[in-house]
């Protein structure tokens, strides 16, 4: 009896592993390939890749482009594409620089006026797409040709505005400041760390009260072996996360504003009607529709979303040159959809995760960071990066097709 | 004894987490017309999906014999060769090409470069006399109502010599008239020597066209019998297919107690924009609470627009007239206003707009009302797997899980979420727009019964159906469309197939 127990406990356990593998198989591959291509740039630079210094500045440069992955996984997903957001993103900056240089503007002002009109950018665009039915291919294309536009028109006298506000400047290059702990680990960034350990500490928390709640329902839940083992996992990663970084100036600002935007998005996509509505209307907008969800609403909502999120693209990238040039944004907009691409978002519509896509743009950016530390060619470079980007959507449909 | 024309020895067939095919032994004498029935998901279409190299050999055990010879068939390509042609349950026509077009799809007449379009225009005049199809073959598919593309479809089958043709479910979505056209050529086509397979729901054609008839249930063969010898009749085939007999297919409702109106359309008309016409013309309709009102007609009489127009009018249609829900008057400017109204409505086309085919069977019970599962903004989803396991049990859903996608569910299973995501509405009205199109005698009672019981609970459905049988049996009260008009009213008892079909014409 005792026995019979026993062996029903253990198929479960491996039975549960195997499907979580099974239907989580891309998304795990594409965070198993990040893994391999880190340890792969780890070895060739002799460490130097995995050095506190290195990922730092690859979070910073990241995250410019991250939020826009982010937001361009939506568009996909309500099967829209958005080729307009790098030159908003390069206009809104060049419009931050101008206001806070020329027209003085405290940036307490600056950055929710440009916040606003993002939103505002992003709505204008969906527009045609919501009202009229325009492909969002021609709509924001056509927006983009106008942003590109006001960019180079704002810019006409002064070519490139530089800004010498230090708090906008510390948006892109700052960090978070630190506990004056003295000796206490020295070389290490304290606050960082406790942050990591809240993290952990948070993400155990969080854990074991789903589990409880699921229990209370009488609901399956993975075995306890299992739960315990992903516990662990999480909190490496955290761990490992945090203590890198804590070996250089610790959290930086740009990294604050990546983890706040994919926390609010993750959660939206998640666990909210909201967030339901935009995958139904991705998986098949008539049948949205019927069930009461208005199409039109949601192809707003995201648009505005991604307008909001190409405003903090813009300003990050502003404060990171410490300056507005005249090509800022240029094929921010390639780097952000194809970020969502490596990240499992399918074309078709109503498939695709945020996670994913931070991910696909971990993949990509590590992809440049390794390659520029190898002294490896831009042409070079462009050719690995168009192969990656292939190679990760044909394994994606070859993985769901077996599904 | 000859060899039989096909044999499928052994095949099982597996899904993650189901076994679609338990060791299924088949076997088709040639000339027959060999029927295949049992429940929604008891495996048929996968077995004529193995059959035509879909599955392709390896994904599955078992063998298949064509004349005795082993086949081994690597996709549709493969079983096309060997004269194997199949007619899938949902239609795979291309609306914006001809007819010609669509016949030689995939095989284009050509020299080799360019496509020799009057050789394919006066081959395809030949195939569609052998179906008895009167069109121009330059006409676009979307011109053609359903029973003349189910035909092009067959069309499209017997371009090659084919000796066995398999019929997934064909008349599903036709009416009586256009069923009993099908049902002729097949008589025709068994004369030209063509075996024909056939599955379908509607035990009155099978009972109809079958030399042999072979039962699956739950993934295994139940038996083959012989029409004549075994002397079979619907009790006998029902009583196979669910393992038990029905006696009555349509449930008595127990108290008939019909309350106050709750729907009424004054002059409702409705314009379509795309069509460029009147779709509906001076409708006047009333329904009660605890009534059950079937709307039949003719295909292409105007009944689902009807029904779109009145549910918040999805399509744009130009309305005019009046609706009142409850005494007052209501302008539903979306489909989410009718919900607010408490209106419900079970699309007939549950692929096209009803479900979100690549999401989880307990995502698409709960789309239409996740408010009542929202607390602080975030859905609770643990409820949520309550109320969808709620419903699977209720509605008898057979899906190894409610996180399986939809789209890997049987075509009587799907309408069976569809119908369970509305009723998770909680509607005072409910439209029901072909609720039984693909479902199976036993998942028909049940969802009589659910009908019933619903209505009794003081509900009120609308039941749009091409099945008059059904409309009869289960309705209070008929109203018969035509051509966007109401062409007549009666109370149930008054109503006969004749006489709805004699209005149902009449233009
Ligand atoms: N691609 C697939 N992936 C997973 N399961 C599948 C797939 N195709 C079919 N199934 C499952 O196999 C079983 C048999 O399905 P099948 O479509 O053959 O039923 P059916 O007898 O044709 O039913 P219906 O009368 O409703 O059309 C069902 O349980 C179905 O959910
Ligand atoms: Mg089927």
């Amino acid at each position: 009896m005792e026995d019979l127990k026993v062996k029903s406990n253990q198929a479960h356990l491996s039975k549960s592993l195997l499907d979580i593998m099974k239907t989580n198989i891309s998304q795990y591959f594409m965070f198993i390939a990040l893994i391999v291509i880190m340890i792969f740039f780890t070895v060739t630079t002799d460490g130097v890749f995995i050095s506190s210094r290195n990922i730092s500045n690859l979070i910073n440069q990241m995250g410019y482009i991250a939020v826009l992955a982010v937001g361009m996984t939506l568009i996909i997903v309500i099967r829209h594409i958005e080729l307009s957001v790098g030159y908003l993103a390069g206009f809104l900056g060049a419009f931050s620089a101008i206001a806070l240089t020329f027209w003085g503007w405290p940036i307490y002002a600056v950055i929710p006026a440009v916040m606003i009109l993002g939103i505002l950018a992003g709505l204008l665009t969906a527009t045609p797409v919501a009202k009229l039915g325009v492909p969002a291919f021609v709509s924001t294309m056509a927006a983009g040709l106008i942003f590109r536009g006001a960019l180079l028109l704002v810019t006409m006298g002064t070519g490139t505005i530089v800004i010498r506000d230090p708090v906008f400047n510390a948006i892109g290059n700052g960090y978070i400041p630190d506990l004056p702990l003295g000796g206490f680990l020295p070389g290490k960034h304290k606050l960082t760390l406790i942050i990591g350990l809240i993290g952990i500490i948070l993400s155990i928390l969080s854990a074991i009260k789903s589990r409880r709640t699921k229990l209370s329902y009488n609901f399956q839940v993975p075995s306890f072996g299992l739960f315990i083992a992903q516990l662990v996992l999480i909190s490496g990663l955290i761990g490992y996360i945090s203590w890198i970084l804590s070996g250089y100036n610790g959290i930086s600002w740009s990294l604050v504003i990546l983890l706040l935007v994919v926390a609010v998005f993750q959660f939206i996509t998640t666990k909210t009607p909201l967030g339901r509505h935009i995958y139904a209307v991705g998986g098949n907008p008539e049948a949205a529709e019927l069930s009461g969800i208005s199409v039109s609403k949601i192809t707003y909502i995201v648009f505005a979303a991604m307008g909001l999120l190409s405003s903090l693209s813009g300003i990050m990238y502003a404060s990171r040159l410490r300056s507005a040039t005249t090509t800022a944004g240029l094929g921010f907009e390639t780097d952000a959809i194809a970020a969502a691409f490596v990240g499992g978002v399918s074309a078709a519509g109503g498939v695709g995760t945020i996670t994913g896509s931070i991910i696909g743009a971990l993949v990509m950016m590590s992809l440049t960071s390794g390659m520029n530390l190898m002294n490896i060619d831009i042409s070079i470079q462009y050719i690995v990066r168009g192969a990656v980007l292939v190679l990760a959507v044909v394994f994606d449909r070859i993985t769901r097709r077996n599904q | 004894m000859e060899t039989p024309i096909l044999e499928m020895k052994s095949i099982t067939k597996e899904f993650p987490g189901v076994k679609a095919l338990d060791n299924v032994t088949f076997s088709v004498r040639k000339g027959e017309v060999h029927c295949l029935v049992g429940e929604n998901g008891a495996g048929k279409s996968t077995l004529m999906k193995v059959l035509s190299g879909v599955h392709a050999f390896g994904t599955y055990t078992g063998d298949i014999f064509v004349e005795g010879e082993l086949q081994k068939f690597n996709g549709i390509r493969d079983s096309e060769h060997a004269g194997i042609a199949i007619i899938y349950q949902e239609l795979a026509l291309i609306p914006e090409l001809s007819v010609y077009e669509n016949i030689f799809l995939g095989n284009e007449v050509s020299n080799g470069i360019v496509i020799d379009s009057n050789e394919s225009i006066s081959q395809a005049i030949d195939i569609l006399k052998k179906v008895g199809l009167d069109v121009n073959p330059l006409t676009k598919i979307k011109n053609l109502g359903v029973g003349k593309q189910q035909l092009v479809e067959i069309a499209k089958a017997l371009k090659k010599d084919v000796r066995i043709l398999i019929l997934d479910e064909p008349t599903a979505a036709l009416n009586e008239t256009d069923s009993d056209n099908l049902l002729q050529l097949i008589r025709g086509l068994k004369e030209q020597g063509v075996t024909c397979i056939l599955i379908s729901h509607k035990l009155r054609e099978v009972m109809e066209i079958a030399d042999t008839i072979t039962v699956l249930r739950d993934g295994k063969t139940v038996t083959t019998l012989d029409v004549e010898a075994d002397k079979v009749n619907e009790p006998v085939l029902i009583k196979h297919m669910v393992g038990r007999s029905i006696d009555n297919i349509f449930p008595k409702r127990e108290n008939v107690n019909i309350g106050e109106e709750v729907l009424r359309l004054e002059n409702w008309s409705a314009f379509s924009y795309a069509l460029g016409r009147d779709i509906l013309k001076n409708v006047n309709i009333s329904v009660h609470a605890g009534e059950i009102v079937g709307i039949a007609g003719l295909m292409g009489s105007g009944r689902t627009e009807l029904a779109k127009s009145i549910f918040g009018n999805p399509d744009h249609y130009r309305l005019s007239g009046k609706v009142f829900i409850n005494g007052k008057e209501q302008k539903f400017r979306s489909p989410h206003d009718a919900i607010k109204s408490s209106m419900a409505y079970v699309t007939e086309d549950r692929k096209g707009n009803g479900l979100i085919l690549i999401d989880d069977v307990k995502h698409n019970i709960s789309l239409a009302n996740l408010k009542e599962i929202t607390t602080g903004g975030v859905i609770n989803e643990n409820e949520e797997i309550l109320i969808a396991n709620k419903y699977r049990s209720e509605l008898n859903i057979k899906t190894p899980t409610i996180q399986q996608k939809v789209r890997n569910l049987s075509g009587g299973n799907q309408q069976k979420v569809s119908l369970g995501k509305w009723l998770f509405v909680k509607p005072g009205i409910m439209i029901l727009d072909e609720p039984t199109r693909g479902i199976d005698v036993g998942a028909k009672y049940e969802i009589y019964t659910i009908m019933n019981s619903l209505v009794e609970q003081g509900m009120s459905i609308i039941m749009i159906s091409s099945e008059l049988p059904e409309v009869l049996g289960m309705s209070d009260r008929i109203y018969v469309m035509s051509a966007g008009k109401i062409n007549g009213e009666m109370p149930v008892e008054d109503a006969s197939q004749e006489g709805i079909m004699a209005l149902a014409v009449d233009y």
